[in-house]
């Protein structure tokens, strides 16, 4: 099913593991309690999510206890809002954020970055996407929401100490 | 097929990029020609003469290529007048696409202070006015409005829709009343297709005194559009959808009325004097242009607009219609496939929106592209117009005058497999909204 043109692999976009999130998105659904709820949309094609994030503990210690969220959308940001959740609940702010950093890293290397299965988990998946320009935003569209929100909720030094490691780690720029 | 335009093959080979194949050696299908057009040779072709043969600034330049680049650039005017019927050329203004020309409009009514229509004479725009758009509009027949509105304190209202996507025209009483000073409205929907009864809209705007402006950016490349019959006070359309370059577009009105409406940008070529303290303003359409104005682009949209002109307007709508109902019946074959908008060919232009069950318009470009075929998804800048359907965003086919029958079945192929590929064929059978 497959087509070998370069650039055009569609099942190297749409792996299993994306449409089986897709089909059965994980953590699914706004919840209480939170600290901040941000809604983010994709201006160019209207995709759009509400997402809440609650942290237990203070400052640089901060965790993520929960991370929900209402979204309507595409395959690849419905999937990766999913993928995110499955991440990022329970790590402290300060480890979600290098995985944060890293995912970005792999959405903006062009299909030449390397994704690390321990790192990633199921984000390696995305991969493929990163060979779409057109759809990157889509597959970010989630993870700025969750910086954005974890910001909002108290967890910006915890961020902060994370980041400066991975000087990808910034807003998209486009 | 009855009702193609019979030198189909001949018109596909005035447009080079028709021969492109994509990624995987798929032969390209462009099925967004409501977004953009594709370009005929001859338009390339003229672009290119004029910047290597011809260029200078214009209006200014007393050289012989002066002259030249004058002259050419004021004949992408003639030609523009020509295939708008407008009674004098002075009432063409170049902008920079139709937007501009949209805020043109809204930004020098809001600034006039006052403006005799000739069935009534106002004072500034202010509280207690009303403006009149639609709920089918492109953002931008709606922004600008709302802008307007923000800053004179009048009140922004709308025509709302019908389930099958027609303006709702029962309250048109209520709706457009001696508080009405503007209204607004598409000819033919981006989003939905529905051609709108301009004209008869136009009829009871006028009665009240009020302004009409249309939006003719879908209409124009594809029916023939008389300013003089239209009702239209203001029309504007955009070239790069009618074969020609991007970088233009194109204002029309009535010169009583332009002739009373204020300058929008001020600057160079609009002006008819200026001391330090106060300038006097150039006639129409100068007083518009401030600046130095797209040339190359004037130049092309002549010739793109003369070639359509050459192939006919009244077949190209023919053509239009014929292919899109084929591609509704193409589409009412696919279980799970909704459309938005009218569903008969006769009551639409060559744009159809549609929805499939379960899976996302995104995917299905997505899809599709891989086998060369080029739809748009999202929401079209048309966001009102969804949200009345229930729906955040959609797909889109566009055909054109080059756009073929056997096109049109790759594309109903492309989406089945696209159901296939997504393993998701619902069981319902393709009805409408």
């Amino acid at each position: 099913m497959s087509s070998s043109a370069p650039g055009q692999d569609l099942d190297a976009l749409y792996q299993e593991i994306i449409l089986d999130h897709y089909k059965n998105p994980l953590n699914a659904g706004l919840r209480e309690p939170f600290e901040a709820e941000v809604h983010h949309v994709n201006p160019s094609c209207g995709d759009e999510v509400t997402l809440r994030v609650h942290l237990e503990g203070e400052g640089t210690e901060a965790v993520v206890a929960d991370v929900s969220y209402a979204a309507e959308g595409c395959s690849i940001s419905q999937a990766s809002t999913s993928v995110l959740t499955e991440l990022l609940i329970g790590r402290p702010v300060r480890e979600a954020a290098v995985v944060h950093a890293d995912f970005l890293e792999l959405m903006h290397g062009r299909g030449k970055v390397e994704p690390d299965e321990d790192v990633l988990g199921d984000g390696i998946a995305f991969a493929g996407v990163a060979k779409f320009p057109a759809r990157v935003k889509c597959a970010l569209l989630a993870w700025m929401a969750w910086k954005d929100a974890t910001s909002q909720a108290g967890g910006g030094a915890a961020l902060e100490a994370a980041a400066p490691t991975h000087p990808t780690a910034q807003e998209d720029p486009s | 097929m009855e009702g193609l335009l019979p030198e189909l093959e001949m018109i596909r080979q005035d447009f080079p990029i028709l021969e492109r194949t994509l990624a995987g050696g798929h032969p390209l299908v462009y099925l967004d020609s409501a977004n953009t057009s594709q370009k005929p040779q001859v338009v390339i072709d003229a672009m290119v003469d004029h910047l290597e043969h011809h260029n200078a600034n214009v209006a200014r330049a007393m050289h012989q290529l002066g002259v030249e680049a004058s002259e050419a650039f004021e004949g992408g005017r003639d030609k523009v007048a020509a295939f708008l019927n407008a009674p004098s050329r002075d009432e063409v203004i170049f902008t920079k696409n139709a937007s501009e020309a949209l805020n043109l409009v809204a930004r020098s009514l809001g600034d006039a202070r006052g403006i005799d229509t000739g069935a009534a004479q106002w004072d500034r725009l202010g509280e207690g006015d009303e403006i009149v758009i639609t709920e089918m509009e492109h953002h931008s027949n709606i922004v600008p409005w709302q802008m307007l509105a923000e800053r004179t304190g009048a009140t922004l209202r709308w025509f709302g829709l019908t389930d099958d996507g027609q303006l709702d025209l029962s309250d048109i009483d209520a709706l457009i009343t001696e508080r009405t000073r503007i209204v607004s409205l598409t000819w033919v929907s981006n989003m939905l297709g529905t051609i709108n009864p301009v004209a008869d809209i136009a009829r009871r705007a006028h009665e009240v005194g009020a302004i009409v402006v249309v939006d003719a950016s879908q209409a124009a490349p594809q029916m023939p559009v008389d300013v003089v019959t239209s009702g239209a006070d203001l029309l504007v359309f955009t070239s790069h959808k009618v074969v020609g370059p991007t970088g233009i577009g194109v204002l029309w009105g009535r010169r009583a009325i332009l002739e009373q409406m204020p300058p929008f940008l001020g600057g160079g070529e609009m002006i008819a004097t200026v001391a330090m303290e106060r300038s006097t303003y150039a006639a129409i359409p100068h007083k518009f242009e401030a600046g130095t104005p797209p040339i190359a682009e004037a130049v092309g949209l002549g010739v793109a607009v003369d070639y359509l002109t050459s192939v006919g307007l009244d077949a190209i709508r023919r053509h239009e219609e014929t292919i899109t109902g084929y591609a509704l019946e193409g589409l009412a074959t696919l279980p799970g496939v909704r459309i938005l908008g009218p569903r008969t060919a006769e009551q639409r232009g060559g744009a159809i929106s549609f929805e499939v069950e379960g899976i996302h318009p995104h995917d299905i470009a997505q899809v599709l592209d891989s086998r060369g075929i080029a739809v748009r998804a999202g929401h079209h800048c048309a966001k009102p117009a969804h949200a009345r359907f229930g729906v955040q965003s959609s797909a889109r086919m566009s055909s054109y005058l080059y756009t073929t029958p056997a096109e049109i079945d790759a594309f109903i192929e492309g989406l089945a497999h696209t159901q296939r590929y997504f393993g998701t064929v619902p069981t319902t059978t393709g009805v409408g909204a």
